[in-house]
């Protein structure tokens, strides 16, 4: 038996090592090309590491050849910005449609349901020129952008109201009792036991605005100054000359996967919970 | 039950017109002066608040409706006849069809929206007359504003979020399905040109199938969507389940290391891992190089040119992506199963896969079934992992309307609107979405173990 054991476990371990090559490769690779000099021509090449370590491409992203860092800066806003505001938005709807009963509150989530099922992309061009009228495109596609995000966020009540929803109802029913309004059942009985769900919200939103590339070009529309590094560097990779600046997208890439990574690491714990939540309760 | 609802909602249709009707007429003069300038009675009764609202919302809406909406909604049927074009060398800007059906549609349920402010009014007046003549005291204006706080919290709550959706997602959805009716494509673009409505000919050219229409690529596309969110979500939804249960086996040590190590492709953002992957198996990129120079191959393999090699490596590449957050979520599941059912079957001689077949995915399947539908339907429109890695293509000669072999109906959505700016067919495929969607939902979710045996596992 234990001989038996000792042997599945052997293979399990190997399945995990062969798991996990697979797994952080393609991280190892982006590293490692990140460091490539300009001595080896090309972006790909048929080695992983580079024959000539420099820290060519990194002195290109932050030289005023480019505009990396001011689309860093473009992306951090407006992930900042989202995180605030999405965060307020999603929390004030689900603890509506968790606690609080009317008339027209069914036909509310029934319709953002069905809302859900339009593939979110088909309105672009009608958000396009909505924003276009009030000069939120091209130069101003910044705030245009956080409008965007924040203002559909509500749809995306789902996982904070399946949080509330496990919070007894008695709790509330009691601080009304001794005379409190719902606003103050809200921010003093409720939002303090619900800081793992805030976190979670939190963290999504502000992983969310680092990848969008669709909303984000389309509404910059070709005005490089308002771009964000996912539209910007996609660009790179998808230009005829991407092997001239495949080693400078990896390097970018670096520098936004690892703040993001390790914010995201940091807070794994409330994220793991909120997904897991939500999709037991679907 | 639903049947009762709905004659319940027709009669109280006639029962609003009715109680209208008498409200006007056994009503007194500051309720009669309320139909025609809102607010006037509550503000008359001392109900300042109310009434100002009401009164706000009516002069709101008629410096809306007259300075602005009603020159839309009057060529609303045209969508515009005068088109932009030069006199004496000038450039004389004609009708905006764009912004005729835009402001047309929003004037529209503007008005719907006044005419139920409108009948909240008159019902306000009635409520108040009713309560005076019973003798009884209306509230004071300040807890009419403290009740914002408080049982009407929902109102003071949800008014932006709803408006905010209302204007960015429902107004631009109702205006793509009217698109869908027109002929706005890239001959007929505004404000230069005008657009007008042309019926269902969108419609019957997607299902066209002679030699321009767009009917057989439309069903590719749509059985490569459909082949595609199957096995996306199949193969990650049980290899995570297996790698979860792998990590969890007992005797396996450094649990947190592997999970952290798979969570990776969670943190680091897709656009950049999935671009890189996409480059790593190009004809010069690193996995057809290592092969070259190992000699085990003469040229290099196709993966990304060959339109089926290039399916299953999206499918492959996507389980890389997916097989982390079901093991996150499996993970939370299956400390959950009582371990009690696995220690009887363990006396009865089960073994390892019996257990597996018959314990854990039944739980597993029970309780995640909802969220298996989402991800079915997230796959449906899975934009990123295609358009990251293949952007649709290979591009194909067979394919009608620059859709490659790999496009979903999404990302074709996506190449209709950006690179061919031919808006009505997007807005059709829109709606085919909407379509699959919804009906790839409805049979799913009546199928679902969860929703069949409520109290399976309870």
């Amino acid at each position: 038996m234990s001989a038996k054991r000792k042997f599945t476990n052997i293979v399990s371990y190997i399945v995990l090592i062969l798991i996990s090559i697979i797994w952080l490769f393609p991280f190892f690779g982006i590293l490692m090309t990140s460091f490539r000099s300009y001595k080896d021509y090309g972006g790909l090449t048929n080695y992983v590491i580079p024959k000539h370590f420099s820290l060519d491409n990194y002195k290109f992203l932050f030289s005023n050849k480019t505009k990396f860092l001011q689309w860093y800066g473009n992306t951090l806003i407006i992930a900042i910005f989202v995180t605030l505001l999405q965060t307020l938005v999603v929390v004030c709807v689900a603890y509506i449609l968790s606690r609080m009963r009317f008339k027209l509150r069914n036909l509310l989530m029934r319709t953002w349901l069905i809302l859900g099922m339009f593939p979110g992309f088909l309105t672009m061009i009608c958000m396009y020129f909505l924003l276009k009228q009030f000069g939120l495109t091209q130069s101003g596609a910044i705030p245009g952008l956080i409008l965007v995000y924040v203002a559909s966020s509500g749809m995306g009540y789902y996982v904070c109201k399946g949080f509330f929803d496990t919070i007894p109802k008695s709790l509330d029913e009691a601080a009304i009792i001794d005379g409190a309004t719902r606003s103050q059942v809200m921010f003093k009985v409720i939002l303090p036991l619900s800081k793992p769900i805030i976190i979670y919200t939190a963290l999504t939103a502000f992983m969310a605005p680092w990848c969008d590339y669709i909303f984000a070009s389309y509404i910059a529309f070709g005005h490089e100054s308002s771009y964000n590094v996912a539209v910007a560097m996609t660009r790179w990779v998808w230009t005829n000359d991407y092997q001239g600046y495949f080693t400078r997208f990896c390097a970018g890439g670096v520098l936004i996967a690892v703040p993001v990574t390790l914010l995201f690491m940091a807070l794994q714990r409330y994220y793991v919970e909120g997904v897991t939540g939500g999709a037991v309760k679907g | 039950m639903a049947k009762n609802k709905n004659r319940k909602s027709s009669a109280s249709f006639k029962e609003n017109i009715a109680e209208i009707g008498t409200t006007f007429k056994e009503g007194d003069l500051k309720t009669r002066l309320s139909f025609i300038i809102m607010g006037i009675g509550p503000v008359m009764r001392g109900q300042y608040v109310k009434g100002f609202a009401y009164l706000l919302s009516e002069i709101l809406f008629f410096w809306y409706f007259f300075g602005f909406g009603l020159q839309y909604l009057s060529k609303f049927g045209t969508l515009g006849n005068v088109e932009t074009h030069t006199e004496n060398r000038l450039i004389v800007y004609g009708d905006n069809s764009f912004l005729i059906l835009l402001y047309g549609l929003l004037t529209i349920v503007i008005i719907a929206a006044f005419i139920y402010i409108w009948r909240m009014n008159v019902r306000e007046n009635y409520l108040e007359e009713q309560k005076l003549k019973k003798g009884l005291k209306l509230e004071k204006n300040s807890k009419v504003l403290g009740s914002l706080l408080d049982e009407n919290f929902d109102k003071t709550l949800l008014t932006l979020p709803v408006l905010g959706i209302f204007v960015f997602t429902v107004l631009p959805i109702i205006f793509m399905i009217c698109v869908a009716f027109t002929n706005y494509d890239k001959q007929h673009q505004s404000p230069a040109h005008l657009f007008t409505w042309v019926g269902l000919k969108n419609f019957k050219s997607l299902f066209s199938f002679g030699g321009n229409g767009l009917g057989a690529t439309f069903g590719k596309v749509l059985i490569w969507t459909l082949v595609w969110a199957f096995f996306a979500t199949l193969t990650s939804y049980f290899l995570g389940i297996l790698v979860a249960l792998l990590i969890n086996k007992k005797g396996i040590k450094f649990k947190k290391l592997w999970r952290t190590i798979l969570v990776m492709t969670i943190a680091v953002p897709q656009f950049v891992s999935l671009l890189y992957v996409s480059k790593l198996f190009t004809d010069t990129g690193i996995i057809n190089g290592w092969l070259l120079k190992l000699h085990w191959i003469t040229s290099p393999i196709p993966f990304w040119t060959n339109p089926t090699l290039a399916k299953v490596m999206i499918i492959l590449i996507n389980i890389w992506v997916g097989i982390p957050y079901m093991m996150l979520i499996a993970t939370g599941i299956l400390m959950n199963i009582p371990a009690d059912l696995y220690e009887s079957a363990k006396i009865d001689g089960a073994n390892g896969w019996q257990m597996f077949k018959s314990i854990t995915l039944p739980y597993m399947l029970f309780v995640t079934g909802p969220f298996l539908l989402t991800q079915f339907t997230g796959n449906l429109n899975n934009f990123n992992v295609i358009y990251l890695l293949t952007q649709g293509g290979p591009k194909s000669m067979k394919m009608a309307g620059n859709a490659g072999e790999t496009d979903l109906l999404v990302t074709w959505l996506y190449k209709m609107t950006v690179n061919d700016t031919n808006y009505k067919m997007a807005a059709v495929i829109g709606i085919m979405v909407f379509i699959v969607t919804a009906v790839t939902s409805l049979i799913v979710y009546n199928a679902l173990p969860s929703v069949k045996d409520e109290e399976g596992f309870q």
